[in-house]
């Protein structure tokens, strides 16, 4: 499946993009993107371990299963307030 | 009540819009823009923010808070875009019976909203230099 992942703050200044597209296996976890982005998306490898992802805008941990048609976002440390 | 606005925070709205007869108490908490971080002069800050999820966040702690101390309202409003030095990045108001209440919901909110709510401020220095500002992470050549 081919999902695409919303970028945001430092990890949308390191890839260059607000969005990538990333090819994972039909099943795959948060775990599997969270690798395939460390190792498919220029910038990203440094920081890979702290980022959060979310699925259908909630946190979602890595063993959770990608639904084929989740809206996925990649969700560096925040900073509000 | 949840905004998020790229205009001026009024904040004399966010307290009447928590302002209760059945309140013995309104705590407001305003984050603000400071003039300097680290020792390096920032001339204005810039917030971005997963707009759904964010607001989805938001309206989780807020019924978190609600439900915790039994406030009568909760408002919470956050800038985004370009905030100048001094202005107001984001107002949190909430009223209750009583002030222990109120107080500790205000607290509680702020700090849960730089943990988990995705908003992002990037610091635009005096000097022209520019830096998203992330909690945990050393960006090489920041």
């Amino acid at each position: 499946m081919r999902i695409r992942v919303r970028l945001f703050a430092v990890a949308r200044q390191a890839a260059g993009t607000d969005s990538v597209e990333i090819e994972l296996p039909e099943g795959a976890d948060i775990g599997q993107l969270r690798r395939a982005m460390a190792a498919g998306v220029p910038g990203l490898g440094a920081i890979v371990d702290q980022l959060r992802f979310a699925v259908d805008e909630e946190f979602a941990g890595d063993g959770t299963k990608i639904p084929p048609t989740a809206d996925i976002a990649c969700i560096p440390p925040v900073s509000g307030g | 009540m949840i905004e998020l606005t790229t205009d001026t925070i009024d904040v004399a709205r966010v307290i009447e819009a928590v302002r209760s007869p059945k309140a013995g108490a309104v705590v407001l908490f305003l984050g603000t823009a400071r003039e300097s971080t680290g020792g390096r002069a920032v001339r204005s800050l810039e917030y971005e923010a997963y707009d759904a999820m964010a607001r989805a966040e938001l309206a989780r702690l807020e019924a978190q808070a609600r439900a915790t101390w039994d406030l009568v309202d909760c408002a919470i409003v956050h800038r985004l875009g370009e905030v100048a030095v001094g202005q107001t990045s984001v107002a949190i108001a909430v009223s209750a019976a009583h002030r222990e209440g109120a107080f500790e919901a205000g607290r509680w909110l702020i700090d849960r909203i730089k943990e988990v709510v995705p908003i992002w401020k990037k610091e635009n220095r005096a000097d022209g230099s520019a830096d998203w500002v992330h909690p945990m992470i050393d960006l090489p050549g920041a």
